[in-house]
């Protein structure tokens, strides 16, 4: 029974991201959405818990808010994957349940 | 597959109505059915048909209007929260005595029941939020 996690706040406004992080079981899925992109920049405070659990369970950073906030691929903590609204849809199919971190 | 939607902020304060609109949009296109979209809390103020947002501008209210119109989705407006809000449909308007409605094409305004509805008849449920 795996989970996706939905982030939608920057890891810089709120601890939901790391909550999160702490609260993931292996298979689980964390997709960034919104101001939570933010999270996946290389050298954040975060970096090294995410990097630690990329091997456990999938990060995914959406597309679009990426790019709107002017973010590129390679600024990203390797391992993490990206995604467009499709695959954001397929997420939520693959995995039992979601959860949003409101 | 089928996905119910549940949008908890209204248009212009939190990028989430956005966010709930492009997935909803992406569900369907790619073969899945959407249950139910339910907008709850500052949601609700996505369905009224009398914003005015500069022509250049992006208009939620619409795009939700048009995606229900071609793919025949179910938008429900939470009552109680519409009300705080003055969002009201035709039948509401009489019923609390004032002099207009504001509903937008393709919107309807119904209780929280049809939540919980929508949750049991969904196989998955998304909530999008601030």
């Amino acid at each position: 029974m795996s989970t996706l996690h939905i982030v939608n706040k920057s890891p810089f406004e709120t601890i939901n991201l790391n909550s999160c992080l702490n609260h993931v079981k292996e298979g689980d899925s964390i997709l960034l959405i919104e101001d939570a992109v933010l999270g996946a920049l290389a050298q954040n405070k975060l970096a090294d818990n995410i990097s630690e659990k990329l091997g456990e369970i999938s990060i995914f950073a959406l597309l679009a808010d990426l790019s709107a906030r002017g973010i590129g691929r390679d600024r990203l903590i390797s391992g993490i994957k990206t995604t467009d609204y499709a695959g954001f849809v397929e997420l939520v199919a693959n995995n039992e349940r979601t959860q949003s971190w409101l | 597959m089928k996905f119910g939607v549940l949008v908890n902020e209204g248009p212009y304060t939190h990028q989430a109505a956005n966010s709930a609109y492009h997935f909803t949009k992406a569900a369907l296109e790619n073969g899945h059915e959407v249950e139910r979209v339910f907008f709850y809390h500052d949601g609700v103020n996505v369905g009224t048909r009398l914003s005015v947002p500069p022509q250049d501008e992006r208009n939620l209210q619409k795009d939700w209007t048009a995606l229900a119109k071609k793919h025949n989705i179910d938008l429900v407006i939470c009552i109680a929260a519409a009300q705080r809000r003055g969002l009201l449909d035709e039948n509401e308007a009489k019923r609390q005595g004032k002099d207009a409605n504001n509903i937008a094409e393709g919107f309807r305004i119904s209780g929280l029941g049809q939540l919980i509805e929508m949750g049991i008849k969904s196989d998955r449920l998304v909530i999008f939020g601030d």
